[in-house]
């Protein structure tokens, strides 16, 4: 048994789909979803007992590319988060009539089979094959059944397509060039390379491109919250649960092994990078009008901490950075799926229609509290753990830039829970709001319960993420 | 067993909270709030289990539960450490918060949302638990920020009213500003340590195992401090308590008065083998500490809603026992912990008493008189008031008297401004006395027909209270202390504030005691005998009126900060992220020209798009299978 198994899964999942028809298409993408979590986590305890799940053989004789999946823990890691997302994304748009749900359902099932691939991929050619195919579900996903007029989104959809397709190229460039000398694409061939400095700085910068569009690090993040308001809540669920951690997973894949010298003479700037993302997001957070666009915001503020955490080339940051992605994962489509929640009763995701909500949801008001908790990594939550130890991390490197990170401590409660005020409570306003529905509760549940629990228990995720990290700091180290 | 014991005392509460949380709004109000108070009730049976033990033994227990948090060089573990410091919190938290959650049962009776005030009261003393029963820095950090969003939960319990809201997130803001600096704090001292455990740090600091230099040290300890002036409401950071006051008047007994702002103090005092190391930074402490008194003190004369005088005489206060911590006198800091939490709690709860008999009024300028309607909440709030400023034999003159003495050795010029300070607080305590319950009422009729003493559920705390406020000095009388010889064993160095009772220290009594007389007879002669009333606050002029709004420091912190932030994000909202997008559009007329060819094929058949990439996939994996 081998991981080429979950992809055969989900590519089955979004054929049984697409021809299930619009009615059934919801149940038949929840069956596979769940069918391809449980066999993630089975792959898991199979790779946790000492059997390996990798896979390897040729593919194209010329120019080599091999079908090269690696799984090590720090990949299952991601295809876990990955998987166990796309049950909850699903389970999450459950209440909402689509047009032409097969397509919708199906696509989103795909999305989650790129982004594996994606995860796994050990060959550059096939990872940026996957890399850039995760690209297209979600652009369709965005442009057809996103929000707002059809003109506004298809400018916004476009510029991000176009925008990270742009960026891609140079990592493709880069790939083409480690091709000449390596005469593969094999992610140990490419490692082994001896490259000069001034080659790592090019290759180094060629990575960035694709990265820093794709998590997105400041100042090449302007895509990103157009296109989160505009996409559909399932498509921005995507978008921040799992597919930028894509970019901050590739630099500790592929970026930082492969140019090492690059990464660590520029600790400093790059981890500043990271941190000026914390700043600058929380502080455009503060004021935003729209409530999605404010989570896009918080968004860049969390991936910018997780990037300045993989940016310090240390185990602790890096450990910190993988907890925080997944954390952050959870919380964010929970936080999303909260907004959507209010869209379904009030069809409006601007702020200051809302308030008052607390005393009308009760419940609903103590589920999104908490995961505004969560987000602002309260003590007690996988939240706090990640972001502690990057600070912690950042600390070490240099006391200054984890002063600057920890200020997220700080803005991150001050816009969070001005927000929270303005939408929860105060007087009511006079229209009706359905608490949650038990749908809705099981999603919002689940996702607080996971938080939790590895919150007050992160050693299984840890012990399963760690040793790859080490792995890796190894190569990098040599 | 002192393990169970221990979950016990830590879980008891956190039940109370799910049970309130999940069937609280399901059962009578009776069952909701006897649930919460019996589960404190078992804490405080529990800790007075420890402290039994403890006695005996005199050797802490540590008990290690899990691991929770490892990274390269440390790793921390879930664990309690019972040693004399966490009793003596535990006693006074759980003892306390019994009783102020029985008080609670009548106060918040007519409350619709009765339950959750109990699961949320119920919360902080689990919380409270664990920050002082944490055997490592980051154990008490989880009890440090839960009781921080306790207090968010209970400032805003009332959330249809924004300003109370705000009230909660100024507050919790506040706090978490502080909290960054015991973050760096313990990030540094983790990087010296490789250890977040008091023990193993206590140990290491003892045998002089570390590697820093002292002004890492200094960096540390004063990181701490800024944790510590966040949650216990020191300059500059105070700012939050008086606003906190919008929460109700148990919650600010329990939380904002007895307990959760001591928690600066409990870690420092945890702390104290590292503050040693760093005197200058005690200096600063002693320092800031003696001004926050005065300043805070001075804020006090003028208030005149009843709990914001409370609240100014709380900051004031800690103030107080900052500035024993500064002078390296921890026990004298905790003796006057524990006798403030008595004759604090007691004035809050008194004056929940009076609020509740006025139907809800806080201003003083409309009571009076009230003596003769609630003779028990009158009383007891006389004791306690007597305690606060500092009159024999009431508990507040042993600790408060202990602090002079010991700022007179150390320090004239902080004796001095302490010793204004207690002035200033007998002034004011009975200014507020005199303006509650004596000469003519002068609020409506309908509030003086309908005067009343509170029911016992309210008196009985207080009569508690007030009698602990009477006697609460005997554990540390001059000369023979049973405090500091039970906490003897938690300091490193010799404590040099057991003073040899000569003249000089008569002497210096009697200043004290003079002082608040002095206090007393100025409080007595303007509202008293000349039975003035301060006048309506459009009246309020010259430099009272600039005490009256707190030195305008809520207006200057709005100005050089929460403005220049919030148009930095306008800034940013309306002109960068703009341009930003704009230079991407810029770059991209080549972008464009693609996108318009790119749209020709987009007919918005994503069946057929699907299609495709499907039949590309299976391919690649009918051939990857045919390979194997």
């Amino acid at each position: 048994m081998n991981v080429t198994s979950l992809l055969l899964l989900l590519v089955v999942g979004t054929i049984a789909t697409f021809v299930s028809g619009d009615k059934f298409a919801a149940r038949v993408a929840l069956f596979f979803s769940i069918a391809a979590f449980a066999l993630t986590l089975f792959l898991t305890n199979v790779f946790l007992s000492g059997t390996s799940v990798s896979f390897l053989t040729l593919w194209i004789e010329n120019p080599k590319v091999y079908l090269a999946f690696n799984a090590d823990g720090l990949a299952l890691a991601m295809l876990l988060l990955t998987t166990a997302l796309t049950v909850i994304i699903i389970l999450s748009s459950f209440a909402n009539q689509y047009k032409n749900a097969k397509n919708l359902y199906a696509l989103v099932l795909f999305m989650s089979f790129a982004m594996v691939g994606t995860f796994l991929a050990a060959d550059g050619l096939l990872y940026y094959i996957f890399w850039e195919l995760a690209l297209i579900p979600i652009y369709f996903i965005a442009l057809v059944w996103g929000n707002d007029d059809l003109e506004a989104r298809r400018k916004a959809v476009v510029t991000f397509f176009i925008y990270t397709l742009a960026g891609s190229l140079f990592m493709l460039v880069g790939f083409g060039y480690m091709y000449q000398k390596a005469g593969s694409f094999q992610i140990l061939n490419l490692y082994n390379l001896k490259l000069t400095v001034q080659e790592q700085t090019w290759i180094f910068l060629g990575f960035f491109a694709a990265y820093a569009i794709k998590i997105p690090l400041i100042p090449f993040h302007t895509w990103q919250a157009s296109v989160y308001q505009k996409a559909p809540s399932v498509g921005t669920m995507l978008l921040s649960g799992i597919m930028l951690k894509m970019g901050l997973y590739s630099i500790i894949r592929w970026q930082l092994p492969i140019a090492p010298l690059t990464a660590k003479a520029n600790i400093i700037l790059l981890t500043a990078i990271g941190v000026a993302g914390v700043i600058y997001g929380s502080i455009v957070a503060l004021r935003q009008k729209n409530l999605k666009k404010l989570l896009a915001y918080s968004s860049l503020a969390h991936v910018g901490l997780i990037a300045a955490g993989i940016y310090t080339v240390k185990i602790d940051g890096l450990s910190g950075a993988v907890s925080q992605m997944i954390a952050h994962g959870f919380v964010i489509v929970g936080l999303f799926f909260v907004a959507e929640i209010i869209e379904r009763r009030y069809q409006t995701q601007v702020i200051s229609e809302m308030g008052g909500l607390r005393s009308k949801a009760p419940k609903f008001a103590s589920y999104f509290l908490i995961l505004v908790l969560a987000s602002i990594a309260l003590p007690g939550t996988f939240n706090f753990v990640g972001e502690f130890t990057v600070l912690y991390s950042l600390a070490q490197t240099n006391v200054l830039i984890a002063v600057l990170g920890g200020t997220t401590i700080i803005l991150g409660a001050y816009y969070m829970l001005k927000m929270f005020q303005n939408v929860m409570l105060g007087e009511n306003n006079s229209a009706f709001f359905k608490d949650v529905t038990t749908s809705e509760a099981i999603v919002l549940l689940v996702i607080i319960g996971f938080l939790f629990f590895f919150g007050l228990y992160p050693k299984p995720i840890i012990d399963l993420v760690n040793p790859s990290l080490v792995e890796i700091l190894k190569v990098i180290n040599k | 067993m002192e393990q169970n014991v221990a979950l016990l005392l830590v879980i008891s509460p956190f039940f109370g909270f799910l049970f309130n949380v999940f069937f609280g709004k399901k059962c009578s109000k009776n069952v909701s709030g006897f649930i919460g108070t019996i589960t404190v009730v078992i804490s405080f049976v529990a800790s007075i289990f420890f402290f039994i033990t403890l006695t005996d033994t005199k050797h802490p227990t540590e008990i290690l539960l899990f691991d929770w948090i490892q990274v390269s060089n440390f790793k921390v573990s879930f664990g309690f450490l019972v040693d004399q410091l966490s009793v003596l919190w535990l006693l006074f938290v759980t003892g306390i918060g019994s009783l102020i959650h029985l008080y609670s049962i009548s106060y918040m009776h007519d409350d619709e949302n009765f339950h959750k005030f109990f699961a949320y009261l119920n919360l902080f003393v689990f919380f409270m638990i664990t920050l002082v029963l944490g055997s490592n820095l980051l154990v008490m950090f989880i009890g440090w920020e839960g009781v921080g969003l306790c207090s968010y939960l209970l400032i805003g319990f009332w959330h249809k009213n924004q300003e109370y809201n705000d009230a909660a997130k100024k507050a919790f803001i506040m706090n978490r500003i502080g909290d960054l600096g015991l973050l760096i704090g313990i990030f540094i001292i983790a990087n010296i340590f490789n250890s977040l455990d008091f023990v193993t740090i206590k140990q290491l600091v003892i045998a002089g195992k570390f590697n820093a230099t002292s002004i890492w040290i200094g960096v540390a300890t004063l990181c701490l401090f800024i944790g510590a002036s966040g949650k216990s409401a020191q300059i500059p950071l105070y700012t939050w308590l008086p606003d906190a006051m919008a929460g109700p008047t148990p919650v600010s007994a329990l939380i904002h008065a007895a307990t959760m702002v001591t928690a600066g103090i409990f870690m420092i005092t945890r702390l104290n083998f590292l503050f040693d190391l760093t005197p200058q930074i005690l200096n600063l402490i002693a320092i800031i500490g003696a001004v926050t008194a005065l300043v805070a003190a001075s804020i006090g004369l003028v208030q005149n809603d009843i709990k914001k005088v409370l609240a100014y005489s709380t900051v004031s206060q800690l103030g107080l026992m900052f500035l024993a911590i500064g002078m390296g006198a921890y026990n004298i800091a905790v003796f006057h912990v524990i006798t403030h939490a008595f004759f604090k709690a007691c004035l809050f709860l008194g004056s929940g008493s009076v609020i509740h008999a006025m139907g809800g009024e806080q201003d003083m300028r409309k009571m009076g008189n009230l003596r003769k309607a609630m003779p028990i909440t009158f009383i007891t709030m006389v004791v306690a008031t007597l305690a606060i400023s500092g009159i024999p034999p009431f508990a507040g003159f042993f600790s408060k008297d202990e602090i002079l003495i010991t700022a007179f050795h150390n320090n004239i010029p902080l004796f001095v401004i302490a010793s204004i300070a207690s002035i200033m607080t007998a002034f004011y305590m009975f200014r507020l006395l005199y303006l509650t319950f004596f000469n003519e009422f002068r609020g409506t009729d309908y509030q003086k027909n309908h005067l009343h003493e509170s029911p016992t559920l309210i008196t009985f705390p207080l009569l508690v209270l007030g009698t602990l406020s009477l006697l609460g000095g005997l554990i540390s009388l001059p000369g023979h202390s049973w405090l500091n010889n039970y906490l003897a064993p938690l300091f490193t160095k010799v404590t040099h504030n057991e003073h040899v009772f000569g003249t000089n220290e008569y002497i210096l009594m009697t200043v004290a005691v003079l002082g608040g007389v002095i206090g007393i007879i100025l409080a007595y002669s303007k509202y008293m005998k000349q039975r003035y009333v301060p006048v309506a606050d459009e009246h309020i002029s010259g430099f009272a009126k600039v005490l009256y709004n707190k030195f305008y420091i809520d207006e200057f912190y709005t100005l050089i900060i929460v403005k220049p932030i919030n148009q930095l994000s306008r800034f940013f909202r309306d002109k960068l992220e703009t341009t930003l997008s704009g230079l991407i559009s810029g770059l991209g007329t080549i972008t464009k020209s693609i996108g318009t060819a790119g749209q020709t094929v987009q007919n918005g058949s994503v069946g057929l798009y699907l299609f495709s990439f499907v039949i590309g996939i299976v391919g690649i994996l009918i051939y990857l299978f045919l390979v194997q």
